[in-house]
């Protein structure tokens, strides 16, 4: 049936036009499929504050990226603990002040999930992994930064914690569910750690 | 055994993520059709490279091989810059 059709060209103006309008619709719904198939983006929400689980948060995301991914971390609650530089107690409330005071001041002093023992655990898986060669979570961080992975601040959990900009490093962007999922729904992989 | 390069990297020492994230630095200064060879000791970097050639739009995995010097496995990886 194909076959014939294009054979003989189609001249009845009504058919034409039927033709003209299917074409349109296909189109249309093209465009909307475009729009719906995944990037080259990895999207991870990094929620936990814990060493181990942000330095595997970490190397995805680089590795990704070494990968040719476009890659954007979310930073929410404890996670902001990893972007934080100093703390500051002043202009806070005192449930912020004891937040402040009982988070890690920056990502140098962050737990580990396991076996933290007051810190000693921690201080020992970084000890291990400097004897081993393997890359601290601060350099970590700063070569995702120079491979061009986004880094966003969640701007509730941060003003909700009470962590002023002031306190955190420099060169993040900030933002809220919407512009993480907007990355997300358009990634092949999202990933919640 | 003797595969042609243009560029050798000494990944030798350093752990994931960075034989691959250093390969990719190094590609991004080829020309196109140049081949890097990478040295590596970690054995994750043998799926690590096939892994990326399988993704990667600009690269192709032209071999792969393991040397032993001096006791200790070498994994070498000639990667060529493809775009």
């Amino acid at each position: 049936m194909d076959a014939r059709a294009e054979a003989t060209p189609v001249t009845d103006p009504t058919r034409v036009q039927a033709l003209e309008e299917k074409l349109r619709d296909f189109e249309k719904r093209l465009t909307q499929v475009e729009q719906q198939v995944a990037e080259d983006k990895v999207a991870i929400v990094v929620f936990s504050g814990d060493l181990d689980r942000v330095l595997a948060a970490f190397i995805i995301g680089t590795g990704a990226a070494a990968m040719g991914q476009q890659v954007s971390m979310f930073f929410t609650f404890w996670g902001l603990s990893v972007l934080k530089k100093d703390r500051q107690l002043s202009e806070k409330t005192l449930f912020q002040r004891m937040m402040t005071l009982m988070t890690p001041g920056s990502s140098r002093s962050l737990p580990v999930s396991q076996m933290n023992y007051f810190g000693v655990g921690a201080k020992m898986l970084r000890s291990m992994m400097k004897e081993k060669n393997v890359n601290s979570l601060e350099e970590m961080i700063a070569l995702a930064r120079e491979l061009g992975v986004r880094m966003i601040a969640c701007e509730m959990s941060r003003d909700l914690m009470g962590i002023k900009e002031s306190e955190l490093i420099a060169g993040l962007e900030c933002g809220g569910v919407a512009s993480f999922l907007a990355d997300s729904l358009k990634s092949r992989t999202s990933l919640f750690i | 055994m003797s595969q042609a390069f243009d560029k050798l990297l000494d990944a030798r020492g350093l752990n994931c993520p960075m034989p691959l994230v250093n390969a990719r630095k190094e590609i991004g200064k080829l020309e196109l059709g140049q081949v890097l060879k990478v040295m590596a000791t970690d054995r994750g970097s043998i799926a690590d490279f096939q892994g990326w050639a399988k993704v990667a739009k600009n690269m192709q995995l032209v071999a792969q091989e393991t040397e032993s010097t001096e006791g200790a496995n070498v994994y070498v990886h000639y990667v060529k810059r493809t775009a």
